[in-house]
């Protein structure tokens, strides 16, 4: 990697000049606004400054620098959504990666073939030096006791090294017609032309086209290769057709998001609905539409920054609706697990509380309503704030109430009285109840000591299903009392609520 | 000259990986409605025997006749049950989607699986009995039953001869046991298949037949004439290990592709 920044830096030198390195670094900076001064790019004779001006002007399309930018990174974005899907499910990324700088040197050679910036001759040399470096690659790992990993990377520096040199010595050539070239390196949209675009487009559609064709085999070859040549479908012909669609993604792609990032468009779009999708066809769909996205971002950043580099703000707009997916994705997301894990430990303090209620009436043997906060802290082993506080969530969720002294105010004395309401009072039965059953299914059923269930029984009795307990209670032939000799609160305790409602159904609801 | 057409004929089969032989000269000649066990040592070349006959490994010299036709004709008569740990189950597909797959070989171009092929794959879950498990993401699963799921698939070709990778590997009891009934099920229904298994006792349990392979076959009939000490010994004892030296010396010779050593 050292390398690879090295001759970064070395390009930046040699080949944009100063006014290109400052404005790497303003990129650096995420410096969006007017850059009147500097002369690189301008396509269309770009004279306003404004960045409101120039998202209008982006806006309305008029300019066709603008609709073949746009189209362009429209059509990339798919095509590299698509075909990184399947990258990423084959385990393909590095060899994407080191595929996407191979196709410098092609690029270089591509114009020196005659010494114009013409779309056809860099497609075809970009591609033979693509397939070139995954044929290397390959063939150091078959040939030779090198790994796959070190093979990949030797190939991608060794062919980024090329085609450095290559470019450094074009930039040096007496000929006018370079414009552009170097574009290749960081990508810009605004530069492409109507044939480019005609390309991509028609990239895209090839891509679109085979990958509907042969959903199923790429699906099967993806998944089980082994089971896919078994079924007479040739995995190798599908490999060869994925690698070859990747090579054209990559190189329709590298004029407007550039040889250095092309493999992140590749890999981040598709990585995102990976962890949004159990699904492949799905999986493609929200890869497409992320690359879009990704690859309108592009564009429109870099019109709005006086057509700054576009790859760069590609790649931001594409790991920006990354790091959404990985924050908020309901299935893998951060914050959507973390928010179920703080549900699922709010519930379990509610429910430790209602039961300390329970066992502190059933030491009272129930001759009292309610129950002080001190004899409820002295149970929990907690602190009287504390325990306050648990309270204040019961009464929230309408568990329970103060004394009406105390007019609801949440601030109690030691000796304010705590009263459950019906539903809070059915709630602490069936987790005593829950509790007690499984220890004794534990001792009866599953033949432990007595005194090895309690710790067991205090995680159980808050995921014991309703279902689970009809079981236990059906298996333990309707039980009374635990192994500890204590009542198991029966569907009766429970009725003091609502015989008629409880009747027949003692089940825990563990969804309220 | 017998006029039927077996399941599977092979003729001196002999496979080499980087010009390093792994099965000499095989012959095997398996009647149709057998269950047979193929086993053999680490490095017997059981897997390699399989991936041979279904094409997926280059044979040096001698064919495979399937049905009498060389594998590529009879594909969809063939079924197959890969090695578990052979794919990733990471992979975005449900349980569905996989056993599915076993419907693609019936499939034309650009064809989709119909109503039917998902009625058969519904069936062939229920067989495994893993129907509730339809819709689940493949990495939810226990080792026993992704194996289900991986039989359900193999069942859902609806082939005549059956070919499986270690089905019993790391799967519990229950599974073992239900794998067994389904494989008994196929025989009855005049099946062909063929296990390669790694354990020794409950392969005479298993099996009908046996196929005792260490590079070359040692032995190969009914369980209860081949499972012999001597010819148990002859497999795994230390005889055979002359073949392997062997082996290596002909790799040694030609300087290939692989250049390890």
């Amino acid at each position: 990697m050292k390398t690879r920044w090295k001759s970064i830096e070395w390009m930046r030198g040699n080949c944009f000049g100063s006014v290109r390195l400052g404005l790497l670094l303003l990129i650096v900076l995420g410096v969006f606004g007017g850059l009147p001064e500097v002369q690189a790019a301008k396509i269309g004779e770009i004279t306003e400054t404004d960045w409101t001006d120039q998202a209008a002007r982006f806006f309305t399309f008029k300019d066709p620098s603008v609709r073949y930018a746009v189209l362009g990174s429209i059509f990339l974005g798919v095509s590299c959504g698509l075909l990184g899907s399947f990258i990423l499910v084959r385990k393909l990324a590095l060899l994407g990666d080191t595929l996407s700088h191979a196709v410098l040197p092609g690029v270089a050679l591509g114009f020196l073939w005659n010494m114009t910036k013409d779309p056809v001759a860099i497609f075809v040399g970009a591609t033979i030096a693509g397939l070139l470096g995954t044929v290397t690659v390959n063939l150091i790992r078959d040939t030779t006791r090198i790994k796959e990993d070190s093979a990949l990377g030797m190939v991608l520096a060794g062919f980024y090294g090329v085609g450095i040199c290559l470019f450094t010595m074009i930039q040096n050539l007496p000929v006018g017609n370079k414009a552009g070239i170097d574009k290749y390196l960081f990508g810009q949209a605004a530069a492409l032309s109507s044939g480019d675009v005609v390309l991509m487009g028609s990239v895209m559609l090839v891509a679109c086209l085979l990958i509907f064709v042969f959903y199923k085999e790429l699906l099967v070859t993806s998944f089980d290769s082994m089971f896919a040549v078994s079924l007479g479908i040739s995995a190798r012909f599908f490999h060869y057709l994925i690698m070859l669609l990747l090579a054209f993604s990559v190189v329709v792609a590298l004029q407007a998001v550039g040889v250095v990032l092309v493999s992140a468009m590749l890999i981040t779009p598709a990585a995102t609905a990976y962890l949004l999708t159990d699904r492949l066809h799905r999986m493609l769909i929200l890869a497409a539409i992320f690359g879009l996205l990704a690859g309108f971002l592009g564009s429109f950043f870099s019109f709005l920054g006086n057509n700054l580099p576009t790859g760069p703000f590609m790649v931001l707009g594409a790991s920006s609706i990354f790091l959404a997916a990985f924050l908020l994705g309901p299935r893998y997301g951060i914050f959507p697990r973390w928010l179920k894990q703080f549900n699922r430990s709010r519930r379990i303090q509610i429910e430790n509380t209602l039961k300390a209620f329970y066992q502190v009436r059933e030491a009272e043997e129930f001759s009292k309503e309610g129950v002080t906060l001190s004899a409820l802290a002295r149970r929990r082993n907690e602190s009287l704030r504390e325990v306050e506080k648990r309270i204040g969530h019961l009464v929230r969720d309408g568990l329970a109430s103060f004394d009406e002294n105390q007019k609801g105010e949440v601030s109690l004395t030691e000796e304010g009285v705590v009263y459950l309401t019906p539903s809070g009072w059915q709630r602490a039965c069936e987790i005593v109840r829950n509790h007690r059953l499984w220890e004794l299914y534990l001792t009866n059923a599953a033949e432990y000591e007595a005194d090895h269930v309690h710790d067991d029984a205090e995680m159980i009795e808050h995921i014991l299903g309703e279902e689970t307990v009809r079981l236990i209670e059906r298996r333990l032939d309707f039980p009374t009392r635990d192994p500890h000799g204590k009542l198991i609160p029966s569907a009766i305790d429970m009725g003091e609520v609502d015989s008629n409602k409880v009747e027949g159904a003692t089940g825990y609801f563990s969804n309220t | 000259m017998s006029t039927e057409i077996h399941p599977l004929e092979i003729h001196d089969l002999t496979v080499a990986y980087h010009k390093r032989p792994v099965l000499y000269g095989i012959d095997l000649v398996v009647p149709r409605g057998s269950l047979i066990g193929i086993v053999g040592p680490n490095g017997a070349g059981k897997s390699t025997l399989i991936k041979t006959i279904m094409g997926q490994v280059p044979a040096n010299s001698g064919w495979v006749k399937i049905f009498g036709k060389p594998f590529s004709k009879v594909v969809s008569r063939v079924g197959y049950v890969p090695q578990r740990e052979s794919v990733d189950w990471d992979f975005p597909v449900n349980v569905m989607d996989v056993v599915l797959m076993g419907r693609y070989g019936r499939l034309g171009l650009m064809r989709r699986p119909t109503k039917e092929d998902k009625k058969i794959a519904l069936a062939c879950l229920e067989k495994v009995k893993m129907l509730p498990y339809a819709n689940r993401q493949i990495s939810n699963l226990s080792g026993g039953q992704q194996q289900r799921v991986f039989l359900a698939r193999a069942l859902a070709q609806e082939s005549d001869l059956y070919f499986m990778d270690e089905p019993f590997a790391g799967v519990d009891a229950a599974t073992e046991s239900a794998i067994i009934e389904i494989l008994h099920d196929l025989r009855k229904k005049g099946k062909t298949i063929l296990v390669v298994h790694h354990d020794l006792p409950t392969a005479r349990k298993y099996f009908d037949k046996l196929l005792l392979l260490n590079m070359r076959v040692v032995a190969f009939g009914p369980t209860e004439e081949v499972f012999t000490y001597d010819i148990l010994q002859k497999t795994y004892g230390g005889r055979l290990t002359i073949l392997s030296e062997v082996a290596d010396a002909v790799g040694e010779v030609h300087p290939s592709s692989d250049q390890r050593e």
